[in-house]
């Protein structure tokens, strides 16, 4: 099962090495993992995305609390959270299929970021599986490059962890 | 006021009462050493052969003293030379503040002469590092650093200074506060409301659970481990431990946190653990380990693992519950704090029908008559004329085991050994840090001949500071541990562990300074360990023993508990 787990660290140098050797040293997997700054320049938001089961999660839940660098750490409630990831895709595409792949754009809400006589790169931004989807759909026009962010979440309503 | 950075340095050392530092100085720690030069009188520096013993050295201060320990290193070689000690410090909850200075801020990761990124090797190892390049952060550094090793479940830090902080021109703001104050200065204060800088308080519904579940038990066992000796909480243990009318079975972590000779100790628990304790872990069926992470040496195989039981854990550190073994209740606090909570509540219990299942299990200890010297006559003599309150110091292996089955420790500290990381080499080292803190007890350092050679080198500081140390070598010519094993797993494959080489350990102690014995028989272990005792000067007994001796009893990594591979 994937979960999703929100860290806020104090925003300095090593921080992330400490988080994902911790990571690889206790052999937890992550499926991604995504960071930047808070509102507060001292803190930066780490989401983790993990697939395993309770125990584990509880496990990296609670040696992450043990690093001095860790703030808090929560792990958010999948029906509770809004995620989002952000994926960059550079497809082939000629004036033959250009409007078609315009129009899978147009239906997944995807932006068109840059165009070629040979290429175009769209931009999306949504939950995971709607990436795949769209990814998906890219595939037979023959993907050039994809780049993803992994997920970023927070929690919903006016709770903060 | 406005001091030198070095001098902010020394003076941290002194608000944490810090009086005895263990070290070797080189090229970029040169600053620090100048300074400490300033400050002979009021900290006692200890110079040892090589870092590794500097770190066993203050390792072994902070187990025996429970204080915090202090180890200082120069950058690259210096600072791995370290690494070991502060593994072995961080396996054992130990609480060291290692001190080491990296190459200037220009020279910073060019791969310059002896530069080394010590912070990113001693992360895994480490509660905490910290690489200081502002030396307007010293006095908090410092102050956070001995915070964090202390408090919770103890363990080693690391600083890191770059050598030009500690340039004798830089000056920096300082006011001396003294430990007790200084929680509310700088960084600790934000770090006290996120990781409570000290024992969580415990939950009373937790407490009074427990307090019901061992109303309703008809067969409980108690398990010592390490946190009760960490969180000297031993008085308490024994009090719980009465009132329930429990058997106590010790790990190895655990010696000294409930005193050997009770009526109700079962002795070691696990793979080498006594048949008493390991059946009762079986046959129990309410087993409250306080301080005890379940290592892989005690629950051997965690799924049946007390299955008839009802487990209970008691420790400081939230991450250790069901880690290793599923519980099914468990208190989160100090070993102290929580035992008084449950002694407060707990009325006398008895259960005799249950020890009287468990106790005659102990094995009776009559030594075997033997034509050779037995490790365990080397070991009955040490008992009979050692005073009760001597301090052991093991390496690992064997002799490990023997000295931790055999003797009977009472108190915390009394017993220093590697127990999670099983360091060969820590022994002489320990033995010295240990030595310094307790000049008034007699220290005993047992080692084998394999162990011994890693390390004798700190002979030389046993020598230097009229340390009486007495070292007693398990000398069987064999990695004995390893070849049990090959004996017993390998079909008698006995690849690379036959020692049948130098030196001869008298001739090394004398040409050290000290006294030097070799032994034979039994009288003759007598005869030197008395000699020993009244030297006034470190002494080497070196003990010839049969190289098939092995450690019994002994249950295979990974097996049931009570499936015996050696009775």
């Amino acid at each position: 099962m994937k979960q999703t787990i929100s860290v806020l660290v104090e925003n300095q140098a090593g921080v992330l090495n400490r988080i994902t050797g911790l990571f690889s040293r206790r052999a937890f997997n992550i499926e991604s993992l995504a960071v930047g700054v808070t509102d507060d320049p001292t803190v930066s938001r780490i989401t983790i995305i993990v697939d395993s089961g309770n125990n584990m999660v509880e496990q990296v839940e609670k040696q992450l609390n043990k690093l001095i660098e860790v703030i808090k750490v929560r792990t958010l409630e999948e029906t509770n959270l809004i995620g989002r990831e952000l994926m960059i895709l550079k497809v082939n595409a000629n004036n033959k299929t250009r409007q078609d792949i315009m129009t899978i754009c147009e239906i997944m809400g995807a932006k068109v970021d840059d165009i070629s006589p040979t290429s175009m790169t769209l931009e999306l931004s949504a939950e995971p599986d709607r990436l795949d989807t769209f990814q998906a759909m890219m595939r037979p026009f023959s993907i050039l490059e994809v780049a993803r962010t992994g997920v970023i979440a927070v929690q919903k309503g006016g709770g903060k962890i | 006021m406005k001091i030198r950075a070095t001098q902010a340095i020394m003076e941290c050392l002194l608000e944490q009462e810090v009086d005895t530092v263990f070290g070797y100085p080189g090229g970029t720690i040169l600053n620090v050493y100048d300074e400490l030069y300033n400050y002979k009188d009021k900290i006692h520096h200890v110079l040892t052969s090589h870092e590794q013993g500097a770190a066993h050295a203050a390792d072994g201060y902070a187990r025996s003293t429970g204080k915090v320990g202090v180890c200082f290193a120069t950058s690259g070689p210096g600072a791995t030379n370290l690494t070991t000690g502060i593994a072995t410090a961080y396996m054992d909850s130990s609480p060291v503040v290692f001190i080491t200075c990296n190459v200037t801020e220009p020279l910073l990761g060019k791969d310059s002469f002896q530069e080394v990124d010590i912070t990113g090797i001693a992360m895994p190892i480490t509660k905490a590092t910290y690489l200081v390049r502002d030396p307007q952060t010293i006095p908090d550094v410092m102050r956070q650093a001995f915070a964090v090793a202390a408090t919770g479940r103890p363990g080693p830090v690391l600083i890191d200074f770059l050598k030009n902080v500690t340039a004798p021109n830089v000056e920096i703001d300082y006011e001396f506060v003294p430990w007790t104050k200084n929680r509310s200065c700088g960084s600790i204060r934000a770090l006290a409301t996120s990781h409570e800088l000290k024992a969580p308080e415990p939950n009373l519904g937790d407490i009074d659970t427990l307090v019901q579940m061992i109303s309703q038990s008809e067969r409980p066992m108690l398990i010592c481990g390490g946190g009760v000796v960490r969180g000297r909480a031993h008085q308490q243990f024994r009090t719980f431990a009465e009132k329930l009318d429990a058997p106590v079975a010790i790990t190895v972590m655990g010696g000294g946190g409930f005193p050997g000779g009770h009526p109700l100790t079962t002795g070691m628990v696990g793979m080498h653990g006594s048949q008493a304790s390991n059946v009762a872990c079986n046959e129990c069926d309410l087993l409250i380990a306080v301080g005890c992470r379940f290592s892989d040496r005690v629950a051997l195989q965690p799924e049946s693992f007390a299955s008839q039981a009802k487990i209970v854990q008691i420790d400081i550190d939230r991450s250790e519950i069901d880690k290793n073994v599923l519980t099914d209740h468990h208190i989160i606090g100090s070993a102290k704090r929580v035992l008084e909570l449950l002694n407060q509540r707990l009325p006398q219990y008895s259960h005799p029908e249950w020890k009287e299942r468990i106790l005659p299990l102990r094995e009776p200890s009559i030594p075997r008559d033997s034509e050779r010297l037995t490790p365990k006559q080397v070991l009955e003599v040490i008992r009979r004329l050692a005073p009760q309150d001597t301090i052991v110091a093991t390496d690992v292996g064997q002799h490990q085991m023997w000295s931790i089955q055999h003797f009977h420790f009472d108190y915390p500290g009394q017993l220093l050994t590697s127990g999670g990381f099983g360091t060969m080499g820590f022994g002489l080292g320990a033995a010295i840090g240990a030595k310094t803190g307790n000049p008034d007890k007699v220290v005993v350092h047992t080692t084998g001949d394999g162990c011994f050679r890693m390390n004798c080198n700190e002979l030389a500081t046993v020598e230097h500071y009229h340390l009486p140390i007495i070292t007693v070598v398990f000398n069987n010519g064999t990695l004995g541990m390893v070849r049990q094993w090959q004996h017993l797993i390998y079909h008698e494959r006995y690849s690379e562990t036959t020692l049948d080489r130098g030196p001869d350990f008298v001739k090394l102690a004398e040409a050290y300074g000290l006294k030097g014995f070799r032994v034979t028989s039994r009288l003759e272990m007598e005869e030197a360990f008395s000699q020993a005792l009244e030297a006034g000067c470190g002494c080497v007994l070196d003990c010839h023993l049969d190289m098939d001796e092995m450690v019994r009893p002994m249950v295979a990594g990974g097996a049931h508990i009570t499936d015996f591979l050696l009775k």
